[in-house]
């Protein structure tokens, strides 16, 4: 524990530090080296500290008379070590794409507080002090997303995340309200052992899911999050995408199932329904979107919609009785957590590294970029095909215990998660499928294929500190995919505080094989997989190139006899996406199409223009920003009345409130 | 223990021998249910050969993905092949996969061709990517669906311990034949047969799979052609083990045993083979908007078993 305060009062000292050292040179090495050294010493203190009991501190902060309290437990740990191995990775990523940072006093200030503050809320132990952080969070991530603050959509995206934020930070706040009862102390072990009424109980855990999952990104509370992303430099990106997201997840893991005491089986109904909705729907939000950061946004509201379908799964478990159950279904959740942070900070930087390359990042005007950057077009195609749920990579590992965990529910007595749970698989598997397609697309248009613009056929490859960091994820969520065993043993101690249950040691398992029940009912080994499927191909190349042939000629491809293909010829984002929006898009997003022929004879060309509409802004938000603003216009009159009608209104008011009072009393 | 891998090695190898004649007899049967003679049932075997021995010519701007791609689909696929019981159940290595990673296998391979389709950066490869991702966005939710109703059957995932599960139950179930029906039109969506696809289409507007593979030649087009018959015969596998186990032998069976297993394999083979060249002779090709509504009857009769399962308390 102390040395956890250290390093995140450290990270503060850097902030301050970077303040003065701004101006110079060799600042942005200094603050990105120093923030990358403090996050891997705070990766492995967490990495360790998890299989042990968890440990305490005070500090004369925050409030006077209750000091801020701080603890490590093995949750704790768990998410410190997925917030710093993200902040690290983004660390020495920025080691070399914040070179080419314009304004680097507008980031350097901000980026260790904001990783200061992720640190104090996973490690904060009262209600207040998580507030603070979470609020510190909030505003040190607003700030970097205001990096490029003179683009009118920046300004916008700024705009609209602090609404969000101010909105999810006013939701917690009356959670803990709740949860801390009338007498209020605010430290979470009082919190802990104040029980709630079933109603105020069901009243706190919707405020708890609105808070959190208004920073996660759940489907409807995610509209700030595509447009605020993507507006942060790519590092922050990644950090705000991969790491944020999960302190989120943290937030209502903490609430859900430990400061809220025994779950009632219906608290798992919202996050089973908004998980399963925010899963699916995100994804083909992110199948419409044709800039590379903004798809990448959407997909991290599919990942945290498949996150909250475990969480909910695991709080039925729980309520149930089912700690096994319980146990594999948390599980998941938190290696799917660890997962996205793993791959999604690759995308991220993939992303980055393209729009340094070609100051592009809209798809329809790159492809071809493989040619010219081969390492960073691998890293990306490793990290797509793992977000895609696919062996033998992690993301198959996490999502196939998720599916697992969907078999045992039958054994749910309640009528209506039966009838919802076998829904939400539903979704789930739509889900992985459209994630399948959307990186196809992400991948081929953005790498493959042939250059649309000429900056894309300049590309260079990135520095080696970006090619690092961009290699390194990629190769994690291989090794965590070919042994997820490892991680699932190692997420035990964490599980099991909190469900009273754990999986089966996975160490003892022969082989490296995972098994989340028992082994008759199922079990998966990617390393061996992963193995045959290298041998055989192997095999096959060898075998064909010593005894088949082996000569290659080029040839220009197959143009059906029309030479002179322009090269926007090739499918677009949009054409590519075509056939899944005309089926899926109708419905969701009200999509059509117009084409405007022009009459025989005419020369001018034909066009095809296409519509989307949002449902989620078209029938909340703009309603609601409509009412605010007329309502806005009407108390507008009361800026302009006389002196002596104001004074008249503080007569009247006064006059009401003394009958009030003598009718109260 | 020996025997046991001397088993899965055989299997591995009886799948890639037999592969291309399955793909060899249902166009032969395809072709007298039409009437004409139809090509000879090892040409397949001789396409194979020619192909292996000629040069490739790749496109000008393909990458080192475009090369690579082929190997790694064959590889996959065969791999999840391997994995599917043919004649015995208790593989060695079937609980390396289960069918949730089978069918994750040939996603990985699907995957894989989409992204090589689209490396050419020509029309071909950029229609029959987009279709394909169309057509897999709901068949492989359908195939999760059944894949969900036949292990909640069976309480298992592993496919040798559901069909020995499958040859002991008696009686027929609702559930099982939804998921029957639902996982025919898979099978149909995924192997690229009518009413989905074409196999032996190229005219450009009904492409699907014959478009994503347009610009490969010579040992790279063969690798992916014994892929596609390894995806048929692995279908039919599945199909025949989950639904229709008998004959299956356990580990330790005799050599007589051995013989007749393998031998009512194959007639489950060919019976598979002939139904689904009458099937092709008899329905014409589907308009590929139509597709969606086949497929979503397929997701929708998986979610219905699956449901009905979960109501029924895993009954």
């Amino acid at each position: 524990m102390p040395i956890v305060l250290a390093c995140i009062i450290g990270l503060l000292v850097v902030s301050a530090l970077s303040l003065i050292l701004v101006r110079h040179r060799a600042a942005t090495p200094v603050v990105y080296g120093a923030c990358l050294t403090i996050s891997l010493a705070l990766c492995v203190a967490s990495l360790l500290s998890i299989g042990q009991a968890s440990s305490e501190a005070v500090l004369p902060l925050g409030l006077p008379w209750l000091g801020a309290h701080f603890r490590l437990d093995p949750l704790a740990s768990a998410f410190l070590a997925i917030i710093n191995f993200g902040a690290a990775s983004a660390s020495l990523y920025a080691l070399g794409y914040g070179r080419h940072e314009a304004e680097p006093a507008r980031v350097l200030p901000f980026y260790p507080a904001f990783l200061a503050a992720m640190n104090l809320v996973v490690v904060a132990d009262d209600a207040y002090s998580f507030l603070f952080t979470w609020e510190l969070m909030s505003l040190a991530s607003w700030a970097l997303v205001m990096v490029r603050h003179r683009a009118a959509k920046t300004a916008y995206a700024g705009f609209v995340y602090l609404i969000m934020a101010s909105f999810g930070t006013f939701a917690l706040l009356f959670a803990f309200g709740l949860l801390a009862g009338a007498h209020g102390d605010y430290a979470f072990d009082a919190i802990r052992a104040h029980h709630l009424s079933p109603g105020l109980a069901g009243l706190a855990l919707v405020l708890a899911i609105i808070g959190a999952g208004s920073k996660a990104g759940l489907v409807p509370l995610h509209v700030w999050l595509p447009l605020a992303h993507p507006a942060a430099p790519s590092h922050v990106s990644a950090l705000m995408s991969g790491v944020m997201t999960k302190v989120a997840i943290y937030a209502f893991i903490r609430i859900a199932f430990d400061l809220m005491g025994d779950p009632s089986w219906w608290w798992s109904l919202p996050a089973l329904l908004l998980g399963g909705v925010t899963a699916a729907i995100g994804v083909l939000y992110a199948l419409m979107e044709t800039d590379l950061k903004r798809v990448l946004a959407y997909s991290t509201i599919e990942n945290v919609g498949i996150i909250f379908i475990a969480i909910g799964l695991a709080l039925a478990f729980k309520a149930n009785g089912l700690a096994g159950a319980a146990a594999l279904a948390l599980t998941a959740a938190l290696f799917h957590a660890l997962n996205h942070m793993l791959f999604k900070s690759a995308l991220f930087f993939g992303a980055g590294t393209v729009i340094v390359a070609t100051g592009e990042q809209d798809m329809k005007r790159l492809g071809g970029l493989i040619h010219r950057m081969p390492v960073s077009s691998a890293a990306f195609l490793a990290a797509s095909m793992a977000i895609s749920a696919l062996p033998p990579f992690n993301g198959f590992a996490s999502e196939w215990m998720i599916f697992q965990s969907i078999l045992v529910s039958p054994q749910l007595p309640q009528m209506g998660l039966k009838l919802l749970v076998p829904a939400v698989g539903v979704l789930l598997a739509l889900a992985a499928a459209f994630a399948a397609a959307c990186f196809v697309r992400a991948f081929g248009i953005t790498y493959l294929g042939r250059a649309r613009t000429a900056a894309a056929a300049q590309a260079v490859e990135a520095d080696r500190w970006s090619r690092a960091a961009i290699l390194v994820c990629p190769a994690l969520c291989l090794l965590a995919g070919l042994f997820p065993g490892i991680v699932i043993d190692w997420l035990q101690p964490a599980v099991t505080a909190l469900v009273a249950g754990h999986m089966p040691p996975q160490a003892s398992i022969p082989w490296l094989s995972i098994v989340p029940v028992s082994a008759s009912r199922s079990s998966y080994n990617g390393l061996l997989l992963f193995g045959f499927v290298v041998a055989a191909a192997c095999l096959a190349a060898v075998v064909i190139h010593r005894f088949a042939s082996r000569t290659v000629r080029k040839a220009p491809f197959w143009d059906c006899g029309y030479p002179g293909l322009g090269i926007l010829a090739q499918y677009s984002a949009t054409s590519l996406a075509q056939p899944i929006r005309r089926v899926f898009a109708t419905v969701a997003f009200a999509a059509h199409e117009q084409v405007e022929m022009p009459a025989p004879g005419d020369p001018r060309p034909a066009s095809l223009r296409r519509f989307l509409r949002d449902p989620v802004w078209d029938f909340m938000y703009a309603p609601l920003a409509s009412a605010v603003g007329a309502s806005a216009t009407l108390l507008n009159h009361i800026q302009f009345f006389t002196i002596r009608r104001y004074l008249s209104f503080v007569f009247i008011a006064l006059v009401a409130l003394l009958v009030v009072l003598a009718l109260w009393g | 223990m020996i025997s046991a891998l001397a088993t899965q090695l055989g299997q591995m190898l009886l799948v890639l021998a037999l592969a291309p004649a399955l793909t060899g007899v249902t166009r032969k049967m395809k072709a007298r249910l039409q009437r004409r003679i139809g090509p000879p049932i090892l040409q397949p075997y001789r396409d194979l050969r020619r192909l292996f021995g000629k040069d490739v010519v790749l496109a000008d701007n393909s990458s080192w993905l475009f090369r690579v791609a082929p190997y790694l689909i064959f590889a996959a696929t065969w791999v999840a092949a391997a994995l599917v019981p043919t004649f015995q159940t208790g593989l060695l290595f079937s609980w390396a996969g289960d069918l949730i990673a089978i069918v994750a296998l040939l996603g990985a391979a699907r995957f894989l061709q989409a992204v090589a389709a689209l490396d050419t950066g020509t029309s071909f490869g950029g229609i029959g990517a987009s279709r394909e991702i169309m057509i897999a966005s709901l068949a492989e939710p359908a195939m999760i669906m059944v894949v969900f109703t036949v292990a909640l059957v069976a309480g298992s995932t592993q496919l040798s311990t559901i069909a020995a599960f499958m040859a002991d139950m008696g009686g027929l179930r609702v559930s099982l034949a939804m998921a029957l029906v639902a996982l025919i039109i898979v099978a149909l969506a995924e192997n690229a047969r009518i009413p989905v696809d074409n196999p032996s289409t190229h005219l450009e507007v009904t492409m699907v799979h014959e478009a994503m593979v347009l610009e490969y030649s010579g040992r790279h087009l063969a690798m992916i052609e014994l892929a596609s018959s390894l995806k048929l015969l692995l279908y039919i596998s599945i199909i025949a083990c989950i639904f229709f186990p008998f004959g299956l032998i356990t580990d330790g069976a005799g050599l007589s045993a051995h013989a007749i297993s393998l031998a009512a394999y194959l007639l489950k083979v060919i019976v598979a083979s002939l139904l689904l060249a009458t099937l092709e002779t008899v329905i014409a090709k589907m308009r590929v908007f139509r597709v969606p509504n086949l497929l979503g009857i397929a997701l929708m009769l998986g979610l219905l078993g699956t449901l009905l399962l979960f109501v029924s308390g895993g009954m």
